[in-house]
Parts: C-alpha cells; structure tokens; sequence
C-alpha cells in the first residue's frame, strides 16, 4: 500500500539536514506552504541554500526564515517587494548571499534539475550584467548564455487537494512554482487542504503526478499573508 | 497643455494592439493599458504568475489571493482563460509565444537596448521575468515619460544603466510622441499635441527624425 500522508509538517521535516538546499514554492502569497515553512524553522536546520522566486514577505513564513538566520544563499529572480525588509536587512548586511535569475531561467534551471537536464542555452540575460561569467555560445547567429540546472534536497509547495498516492491539483494561479519544483528534489513534500482516496481526482485533472511527491500533509486552514501584511506598514515599494 | 497624460499613453499602446495577441503588460504605468483595450476585440492578457486570459480586478470583497497578476494584486479571468506553472508560463515568453509585451523604461537607445531592471544605485537588485520578455516577445513596446523626474531624456544614443536586453525594443510610447528605435536615430511616428520636433529634440539624448 502507498500512503504518503504524513501526521504533521514536523515529522514530515523531522531529517532535514544543516546545509540543505530547499526549494520553495509560492508566487507572494500564491502557492506559498507557510505552514511547512514554519516548521522547517522550528526542526532547525541552518547553513540552507533556498530557491523562491522573491525573499519573503513581512514576518512570516520565509521571511522568519531568514530572520532566525537559517537562510546562508537565496537563489531568487525578484527580491524586492512591498514588504522585503527582513532580507533587504540581512543583504545590506552582509549576513545573505543573493544569486540573482531571471524569472524564467529560474523556471527553466529547476525544469531542467527535474528533467536531468545539467545545462541548457538561452538568449535570456545575454550580454547583460546577470550573464558576466558564464559560458556562451552563438546559435543561428544570436548570442546563448549556458545555465546550469537546479537540483535540490527538498521542495516544499503547497496544493489544493492530494490523494494518499500523492497525485495532487492546485488552485488557480496558486499553482505556479509547484509544479516544477516538485520535480527537482530528492524530497518533495507539499501541504494540501484536502486530502483524499486514490480515484477520487479525476485523472484527466491531476497536474503533478504522485511520483513526483513524497510526503503530503494536510493544513486545512492556511495563514492568510495578506492578513498578516496588512497588520504591518507598508514600507519601500 | 503639451503632450499626452498617462492615460492617454496608455490608449494610444492599447489601439495599436490587434485582436486576438496574447499580450505581457509589465507592473506599473503598462498595467493601465488593460483599462484602454479596444471593445470588441478579443486580446488575450497574459500574466508571467500563470495566467492566460486575465481580466480586471475583482470588486470589493471578491478578492481571492490565489488569483493574482505580477504585482501580486487581485484579479479575474475572463471566460476562455487558464493556469498554467511557471514553466509553461516562461515558455510562452522564451518560446516566442507571446505576439507583445509593453513594458516601462529607465533607459532605451536608438539601437533598441533596453535598461529596465537596475537603477544601477545600491540595494537589493531584482529583475523578475523582465529579461525573459525583453528576449523572447515577438515585439517590446515601451510606455514611458519621455524624460526622468530629473528631466534628464531617457531616450539615449546608447544605454549607460544595466541592460535588460539588447536591440530589442520596436516601439516606445511617451508623454511626447511615439517613436522607433532605427540604429542610429528615432524615428517620430506620432507627436503629441503642443510638440514640435524642435522640442522633441531638446528632449531627446538622440537624433530624431519625422517618419509618418
């Protein structure tokens, strides 16, 4: 019998090692398992490289993350948003080092990761400031920069509904990162509101196969973030 | 009163967009563009979060935080729209996919490089999807004021802030007029009411020149 659920967030992070690297699903507070964040940070594990599209927002989730210093690398295309001021800190600081990719060669470099892919060329960021260093190559008569695929430890994401196979279905715009990032780390463990029996998704829906899933635990009532920033000032842009 | 406000930048990239393309509108002053589309068309938006077929923001009350545009505001998908991860998302871009993107500027040359992601002055640099557009969009559009608050031009023989991309911008859409990127000069497709070419010119860092 395949069952993947798991009790909690933390028995499904219980071996996280120090030095992990962890990719983390979300688009601001779209597809973000806040939940699974949390509990990453009450486990422990320090020294962390983490991939998310932007650094954490307000107070919470990856931005307690980084607060708590865990964070040693973000790997991110878009660190500056309207409540960043936890890693703009640590950045000015010198207390975070920042990779920066654009979106969608960070999309690609995870793909790629999941599809075993080491490398690929594209015309993204070429002749620019974010290519300086990296190999490049002409093809038909345009300039290529070669970008090296991510593969990660663990993928935290969070889902609409799984089933115990772990086949899972996302919400909306929500589904964003989750998708891939699934696919790209030797464990991948999602939070879900509802969890359900093999052959309750319809197979013509399912949009990340259980194979790509190996833990799932279910949040029935997630953190709201736009909740929590409203509480805050709203501070840079 | 001399040039065109916002707005009516806005609807002038607007009318110029055909019926039927998927369309990028980058954050901020391009975002407006989506109030001026033409009626009666059928202009497919697309949003680099996963989304073809946005639609306008929701009213009060009716926002749902799974369903957001680049800005990571509220928003609607009209009838025909879909979801999509972001690698699908990307590959609409990078895969030529996408007919237009309009986008807003620090800096374009007359050669069409672009410098939009970096202001060049410390902090947190942050790029997002706008390289992916600037090389992957079929056309880059550009809606801009013609010069910074500074009143120094943003249209400029060459770039002197970090590119997005090079030689890729086709059009750009001012407070002033509207203008192509030709190599070695801009050529003035439209000027605003109450601008000459005298006065395009002084604010301009490049040649310029009427092409009807």
């Amino acid at each position: 019998m395949i069952d993947k659920r798991w009790p909690s967030a933390a028995d499904a992070l219980a071996d996280v090692a120090d030095g992990a690297t962890v990719l983390i699903g979300g688009f601001g507070e779209a597809g973000t398992p806040t939940e699974l964040i949390h509990a990453l940070l009450d486990q422990g594990a320090r020294g962390l490289t983490v991939v998310n599209n932007n650094a954490g927002n307000g107070e919470i989730g990856l931005a307690a993350l980084i607060r708590e210093g865990r964070v040693r690398r973000m790997i991110c295309s878009y660190p500056r948003t309207s409540h960043c001021h936890v890693f703009n800190e640590f950045y000015r600081a010198g207390r975070i080092e920042l990779e920066l990719s654009p979106q969608g060669t960070l999309a690609e470099r995870i793909r790629a990761g999941g599809a075993g892919i080491p490398a690929f060329y594209t015309p993204t960021a070429a002749d620019t400031d974010l290519s300086a260093g990296k190999e490049t190559r002409m093809f038909a008569g345009r300039l290529h920069v070669l970008e090296e695929a991510i593969q990660a430890d663990l993928a935290l994401i969070k889902a609409e509904t799984a089933d115990r196979w772990g086949n899972l279905i996302y919400r909306k715009a929500a589904r964003n990162f989750g998708p891939v990032m699934a696919t790209a780390a030797r464990t991948t463990v999602v939070q879900v509101r509802r969890v359900v029996e093999p052959g309750d998704l319809d197979p013509e829906a399912i949009v990340t196969p259980g194979i790509f899933v190996h833990r799932v635990v279910a949040v029935t009532d997630p953190i709201s973030e736009a909740a929590h920033l409203a509480l805050l000032p709203r501070v840079g842009a | 009163m001399t040039g065109w406000t916002l707005d009516e930048m806005a609807a002038l990239a607007a009318g110029e967009i055909e019926d039927g393309a998927c369309v990028n509108l980058g954050i901020g002053l391009p975002e407006r563009v989506a109030d001026h589309l033409p009626p009666g068309l059928e202009i497919v938006l697309h949003s680099e979060n996963g989304i073809l077929g946005m639609g306008p923001r929701p009213g009060a009350g009716q926002e749902d935080f799974d369903l957001i545009n680049a800005g990571k505001k509220p928003v609607t998908l009209l009838a025909g729209g879909s979801y999509f991860h972001h690698a699908d998302s990307f590959a609409m871009m990078r895969g030529g996919h996408i007919d237009l993107c309009i986008m807003g500027a620090f800096e374009v040359s007359m050669a069409g490089d672009l410098a939009n992601w970096s202001s060049g002055a410390d902090g947190v640099p942050a790029v997002g999807g706008a390289m992916d557009l600037a090389a992957g969009a079929r056309r880059v559009r550009i809606l801009t004021t013609h010069r910074t608050r500074q009143g120094a031009p943003k249209l400029v023989r060459a770039i002197t802030l970090p590119a997005t991309g090079r030689g890729v911008v086709d059009r750009v859409y001012s407070d002033l007029a509207i203008l192509d990127p030709a190599g070695d000069r801009f050529l003035v497709r439209r000027l605003a009411p109450g601008v000459d070419m005298t006065m395009l010119a002084a604010a301009t860092g490049a040649p310029v020149e009427r092409r009807d």
